[in-house]
């Protein structure tokens, strides 16, 4: 089966970077989480309510809608943080990408660990600038929101194509697919990895790492 | 094409249509609220989540979805569409966008009604949710309140999009394929927002012909209601029943809903020219409560209620009255508006009302419950003024507001003629002149103008431009400046002093010979300082 893959760019200022990452992120989630899953005993399941919540950007003209779910926010938070560090941090021009990956866990015989096999990632690319005056980055707000509304039309759009969803699995296959960790929701089952381009061309390194930990992770 | 599907699945599609279509105004219209939404989630299924979505239902929209569906479901050919248009105080309205649920007759088959149509219906909605957020509107409905209120429509039958102005774009939310049809989920909406400026100021009787016939032309007999999109709760609703209303939903729809549009346009006007004092009155009380409704209204989205303005079942001219009553009595929650009723009678004022300087408003609102003889001198004044251009109302509240500092009556009109606010239309200051020696023809240009220019340019755009003017005028009244004990107080002693006398070394002829005279003692003073000039070198050689 193929990976779908899409890549979203945006440039932002860096102080705009988490609510931009956050706003795509969690766009994404909306439509790729559902309800809790509750089994019943001949085989079928009802699902839970997802709830919405309307969150305004403080430093971009934008405002997105986001699933209800405190635990998943924090998660993003977490890892947009994380990313927005090291991006200021690395000394680079300021050029990086995030992605999140939605996979399906395949069992595999022992010694081997579970295989994680994509199936749609998403990547946003960013690009950090910096601006000389307020009035500048008083554009710079409104065109960044008008760009993440774009963004936010290709995301739908991408959506509505309706290809490739796993199955909805029997209950025991369910962790297979979802993530069922969180209290509320239940996104399908995805990572956040993200990587920094500069001139030494160290991305490679930030993101083999990141493939051995997952490989190793059982 | 319905053969395929077997009963079970058709009756299950129609049903996920049905809530699917009310579901998606929802969504729509609490968008367009002005307010963040909320809905939590909730992990043991309610079974009452349609779509597995928590997306509250507000009772008016949903009643009138389904009144716009009359029991029909979208289908090919027949789509439900929503539109989205924005009010001004004014009464200028325009379509900001549309939203259109259409069918058409692309099939597919050997989808699963109940499971995959269901969960994709279910992200569509969620689709909607995202999409609903960056269309241009939701800006514009987030900072709806004092001078605009946001307004939904929904109709069903053909998609009408000429509303939206030249380049209106177009953004598509989703599709889902289904048995009987591909539902499709898309949004109109309007780029080019310079209609309102240009139609600002536009409040004479054209304007609100051609509202009239806006919605008179529509071709859908039960789709000419306009909504506010407010929300009020359910108790709200309950405990709003108004007399010789039908259904208590019907409340919201027929109050915007008034008599037949010309007759409840003469009746204002005329109600407005026969009974000319009591309109004086009722524009003395007008301009208050507007502001103060305008801004409780932007702070609290409280429940809409509609006056009875008349047998309030027929649908047109809906927005119009209703923005004014929504803009209006927005006020108190819950209080019936007798007392402010006649104004609403009188929406051409409600027209002007707001344009007219809410800052000046305000500067005048303290002043308005002085004196009753206040008020007399400015009825008086007023009852003149309407005898000069009878039409405008506005008039008299300007010169309202201007009386506001005129603390006493008869007697200082007679000392000091700028405290009229007349002045401009006494055909001579001569009481001016004889107190104020000082002050200079060309000075009482200068206060008059800004005030006739005011009082006349009501009468072609009232913009808020001349109250500007007025408050130059206020500038002769110095408040509190008043001295009983002293023959000047400020004001005069202002007017005196503001443009003093010419310098006596710049008169022509005065100044003409102190050159001659100079001229001719030049020679003698350069003989003397010859004299004296070791002096005067000693004197430099100090100072060095």
């Amino acid at each position: 089966m193929n990976c779908r893959s899409e890549v979203l760019e945006v440039s932002v200022e860096s102080r705009q970077v988490d609510e931009a990452m956050l706003a795509l992120l969690h766009t994404i989630l909306l439509h790729r989480s559902t309800g809790k899953f509750h089994y019943k005993k001949e085989g079928t399941y009802s699902i839970g309510t997802v709830g919405s919540q309307d969150i305004d950007c403080d430093y971009i003209d934008f405002a997105f809608v986001r699933v209800s779910s405190e635990e998943l926010d924090r998660a993003m938070r977490k890892s947009v943080g994380e990313f927005k560090d090291a991006l200021c941090n690395s000394g680079s021009d300021g050029v990086g990408q995030i992605s999140l990956e939605f996979y399906q866990k395949k069992k595999s015989r022992w010694p081997f660990s579970d295989e994680c096999i994509p199936w749609e990632v998403w990547s946003i690319k960013v690009n950090v600038v910096s601006l000389a005056n307020e009035q500048e980055r008083q554009i710079c707000r409104e065109k960044v929101g008008e760009k993440l509304g774009e963004k936010v039309i290709n995301i739908v759009e991408v959506i509505n194509r309706h290809e490739y969803l796993p199955k909805m699995p029997t209950q025991s296959e369910v962790d297979n697919v979802f993530d069922t960790s969180l209290k509320d929701v239940q996104p399908y089952l995805y990572k956040i990895t993200y990587q920094i381009t500069d001139s030494l061309g160290t991305s490679v390194s930030t993101t083999m790492r990141r493939l051995i930990k997952d490989t190793l992770a059982l | 094409m319905d053969s395929d599907l077997s009963p079970q699945d058709k009756k299950d599609l129609d049903k996920f249509i049905k809530f699917f279509a009310l579901k998606t105004v929802q969504v729509i219209v609490q968008a367009r609220l002005g307010e963040k939404i909320c809905t939590r989630s909730s992990s043991s299924p309610t079974g009452s989540d349609w779509f597995n979505l928590a997306i509250k239902d507000i009772p008016e929209v949903t009643h009138e979805a389904k009144k716009a569906l009359a029991g029909q479901l979208p289908g090919i050919g027949r789509s439900m569409c929503v539109e989205i248009s924005l009010k001004t105080s004014e009464g200028d309205s325009m379509e900001l966008e549309t939203w259109c649920l259409e069918m058409n007759e692309k099939c597919d088959k050997d989808i699963k009604v109940s499971y995959t149509v269901y969960n994709r219906l279910s992200l569509l909605l969620k689709s909607l949710l995202a999409i609903t957020r960056v269309t241009p509107a939701y800006k514009l409905s987030r900072k709806q309140g004092h001078d605009y209120v946001i307004l939904y429509r929904i109709y069903f039958g053909e998609v009408q999009l000429t509303g939206l102005g030249e380049g209106f774009q177009t953004v598509r939310v989703g599709i889902v394929g289904t048995p009987v049809g591909t539902i499709t989920l898309s949004c109109a909406y309007r780029t080019n927002l310079a209609f309102m400026s240009s139609r600002q100021f536009e409040r004479t009787a054209p304007i609100m012909g051609i509202i009239i016939d806006h919605f008179v032309d529509r071709p859908f007999a039960n789709m000419g209601h306009m909504h506010p999109c407010n929300y009020r709760t359910a108790a709200e609703d309950e405990g709003v029943t108004y007399p010789g209303v039908e259904d208590s939903q019907e409340v919201c729809t027929t109050s915007f809903s008034t008599s037949p549009p010309s007759q409840c346009v003469c009746t204002v006007t005329k109600a407005h020219f026969q009974t000319p004092k009591s309109a004086v009155m009722d524009t003395l009380k007008v301009p208050i409560m507007g502001l103060a409704f305008s801004h409780q209204l932007y702070s609290s989205r409280l429940s809409y209620h509609p006056t009875a303005l008349g047998s309030a079942d027929l649908c047109y001219q809906p927005a119009y009255n209703a923005t004014h009553q929504m803009v209006i009595t927005g006020k108190e929650g819950g209080v019936p508006q007798a007392p402010v009723q006649p104004s609403h009678g009188i929406p051409a004022d409600q027209a002007r009302m707001p344009t007219c300087t809410p800052s000046g408003m305000t500067c005048h609102i303290p002043a308005t419950p002085s004196s009753s003889g206040e008020e007399a001198e400015t009825l008086s004044r007023s009852s003149e003024a309407k005898n000069n251009s009878p039409p405008d109302i506005l008039e008299t509240t300007f010169t309202r507001k201007v009386g506001a500092f005129v603390n006493k009556p008869a007697n200082q009109v007679t000392t000091a003629c700028l405290d009229l606010p007349f002045a401009a239309f006494a055909p001579k200051n001569f009481d001016f002149e004889e107190n104020d020696l000082m002050v200079n023809p060309p000075d009482s240009p200068v206060v008059e103008s800004p005030l006739q220019g005011s009082l006349h340019s009501d009468d072609s755009t009232g913009s808020s431009g001349p109250l500007q003017d007025d408050f130059v005028m206020l500038d002769f009244k110095p408040a509190f400046s008043k001295d009983d004990l002293l023959p000047i107080d400020l004001g005069t002693f202002y007017r005196e002093f503001q443009n003093p006398p010419q310098l006596s070394s710049l008169s022509i002829d005065v100044s003409a010979q102190s050159m001659a005279e100079d001229l001719d003692t030049l020679p003698v003073k350069l003989a003397l300082y010859e004299q004296k000039i070791d002096e005067f070198d000693a004197f430099v050689e100090t100072l060095q």
